[in-house]
């Protein structure tokens, strides 16, 4: 069964090469497409059975034994975020292809998907650093043509940032991986954490922090989000809502797994629950002062990164489950949030608050979808960010971390606060004149975003299980290292 | 050896962080270039002691040769960002067919914070154009 690690990487990839050949042939191209996609799902849910029942898959690249051959692991954690991503990007890209329908540009489109598909997998299921730059390197650039490829004079110069701040990040990342070598002389992620524990402790926090630095900005934490609201709500909506939903949160993943792999935290971390505080607050008050509902939506990307970073920062294993929990429960609200805004774009031809207004007599459904996220969002009962929050504040106050409990709280209720500005304006208020028609296809996938949303806080229970169990493995590298290379564990 | 070789390593550095802030996209384009140049050397270096080429007939002893794996490395970091500097490029061209000028401009939003008046501006940059 180890097989599937390479396919979830390597069948996309071939998928996308299928799809260039098909050429214009739109059906053939949606056919690999979603045959690509899907497969990337289906192979994720069995990795995922398989490592939650104690036998997590592991392979070894050209049959190199690790750490000198490339390793990719699916334990826990991995595969539960591959499981939540490919399910997103099967919903997103059936959204995609009933608003693309009419448009001339949809043959470039797939391809595209496809290798953003395949630079997510191998980002998450990768053991090994330099082969992490190269799934994201793979997921970038894939990000930078869906990104930039319909843009216009108003937005090449968001887009343009985002590419550079991109690319200077890479750099980043590439010296901190020389600097990896050259202390250790290794790069395998399992080797690393062994190896880590030996060297110079001065040297060693200087290294996590230059880590927490270069994937901040893929992050987008506080200081080094800036790239994030402008250039997202450039793109459109597919495209917009699956990088809101996933990209920051790979950048999440990768901060967790460096952070508690290769620099096993005692206690809290003061730095970290600073910068997730601050990146919950800036966020958000970032999104009250826009007047769009994208531009919303994306600053409150950065201000819900701040909770996940918020559980990494308590290095607890109560903590860390409960960032898990939030990453699963945020991918799918987030993801959902921009595809109502969509669906409100693509029938008014505008987001912007004060030229959209009275949808719910119009489209009720569309409030329908709209509200479980939203509540969800700003931490509501019964929706899944409520059960999320909680874990979170639950175990800030057990560690006696009351700041950031407080800040957390006051952001929920901004939060809140934002999302009734969008209700206000676009729900209620004067009808407006609606200049086009959201597809039955874009509606229904809609609806399954949803219905997967409510799920999670309807099986909070097992999900908070499951992220306890991934937790577990988090909080001690040996079993990490042991799975890797077959010793200890 | 590896002395020059830093030196050189934090001369590119120097250049490319220079360039990249200039507002010139040509020159953003050069810097990142630079950079990635820099990068490439500085693994290089990360392969501490040089050596014998490490593809050497059939003889097996480890000791004399040269690490191959920041090589390795090193090339598959010059193929990416040989492909995103052509991107980039790509990129800065089309910048430049839509706004008719290589300088990247000031955000709207920057600007209205900083109490420049917008319109005005907007105004005075047709009338010069």
């Amino acid at each position: 069964m180890s097989w599937m690690l390479p396919a979830v990487v390597a069948g996309p990839l071939l998928a996308a090469g299928l799809t260039l050949l098909s050429g214009r042939r739109l059906w053939l191209q949606r056919v690999i497409t979603l045959v690509g996609v899907g497969g990337v799902l289906g192979a994720a849910i069995s990795l995922l059975v398989a490592a939650d029942s104690g036998s997590a898959q592991v392979s070894q690249m050209g049959g190199w034994a690790a750490p000198v051959g490339i390793t990719l692991v699916a334990d826990r954690f991995a595969a539960i975020m591959l499981t939540v991503a490919a399910a997103m990007l099967l919903l997103v890209l059936i959204y995609a292809m009933a608003q693309l329908k009419s448009d001339a540009l949809d043959w470039w489109f797939h391809s595209k998907y496809l290798v953003l598909t395949a630079g997510i997998s191998l980002s998450f299921v990768t053991g090994d650093l330099f082969n992490l730059f190269v799934g994201f390197e793979i997921m970038l650039i894939a990000s930078y043509v869906l990104l930039t490829a319909k843009t216009g004079k108003g937005e090449i110069r968001a887009t343009m940032s985002y590419v550079v701040i991109n690319l200077v990040a890479s750099t980043l990342f590439l010296v901190i991986i020389s600097f990896v070598y050259i202390t250790t002389g290794t790069m395998n992620l399992a080797d690393l954490s062994v190896v880590m524990a030996d060297v110079d402790p001065a040297i060693r926090s200087g290294l996590s922090m230059l880590m927490l630095v270069v994937f901040g900005i893929k992050a987008a934490l506080f200081p080094l989000f800036m790239w994030l609201p402008d250039s997202y709500p450039t793109a459109p909506t597919p495209v917009t809502a699956i990088f809101a939903g996933l990209l920051t949160k790979v950048g999440v993943f990768v901060i967790i797994r460096t952070q508690t792999l290769l620099f096993p935290h005692d206690g809290p971390s003061d730095l970290i629950l600073f910068v997730a505080g601050a990146t919950m607050l800036v966020g958000v008050l970032g999104a009250i002062a826009q007047n769009d509902i994208k531009r919303i939506l994306s600053f409150h990307i950065v201000s819900q990164i701040g909770y996940m970073i918020m559980g990494l920062g308590l290095f607890s294993f109560a903590g860390l489950a409960a960032a898990i929990l939030y990453i699963i429960h945020h991918i799918i609200v987030k993801t959902g949030l921009f595809l109502v805004g969509g669906l409100v774009e693509a029938e008014h031809g505008t987001g912007a608050l004060d030229r959209v207004g009275g949808v719910l007599h119009r489209r009720p459904a569309f409030a329908l979808l709209f509200l479980p996220f939203a509540l969800s969002l700003a931490g509501m009962p019964p929706f899944s960010g409520f059960v999320a929050k909680l874990a979170l504040v639950q175990e800030g106050l057990m560690l006696d971390r009351g700041i950031i409990v407080g800040v957390s709280l006051l952001v929920g209720l901004l939060t809140f606060f934002s999302m009734t500005k969008i209700w206000g304006a676009v729900f209620w208020g004067r009808e407006t004149e609606a200049t086009g028609d959201a597809g039955f296809g874009m509606v229904g996938a809609t609806v399954l975003v949803v219905a997967l949303s409510l799920s999670v806080a309807a099986f909070a229970g097992p999900l908070a299980d499951l992220a306890a169990r991934a937790a577990i493995d988090i909080l001690d590298p040996s079993i990490y290292a042991g799975l890797v290379l077959g010793v200890g564990g | 050896m590896s002395l020059v070789t830093l030196a050189v390593v934090s001369i590119l550095f120097g250049a490319g962080t220079y360039l990249i802030l200039q507002r010139m996209l040509s020159r953003v384009v050069i810097g990142l270039g630079l950079l990635s140049h820099g990068v490439n050397l500085l693994i290089i270096l990360a392969g501490s002691r040089p050596g014998e080429p490490p593809i050497v007939g059939d003889h097996h002893a480890a000791a004399g040769v040269v690490d191959p794996l920041p090589q390795a490395m090193v090339l598959t970091a010059i193929v990416i960002s040989f492909g995103v500097t052509a991107f980039l490029l790509a990129l800065a061209l089309r910048s430049y067919l839509l706004t008719g000028s290589d300088a990247v401009e000031d955000d709207i939003e920057d600007r209205r914070i900083g109490g420049t008046d917008v319109d005005k501006v907007a105004e005075q940059e047709e009338t010069s154009a």
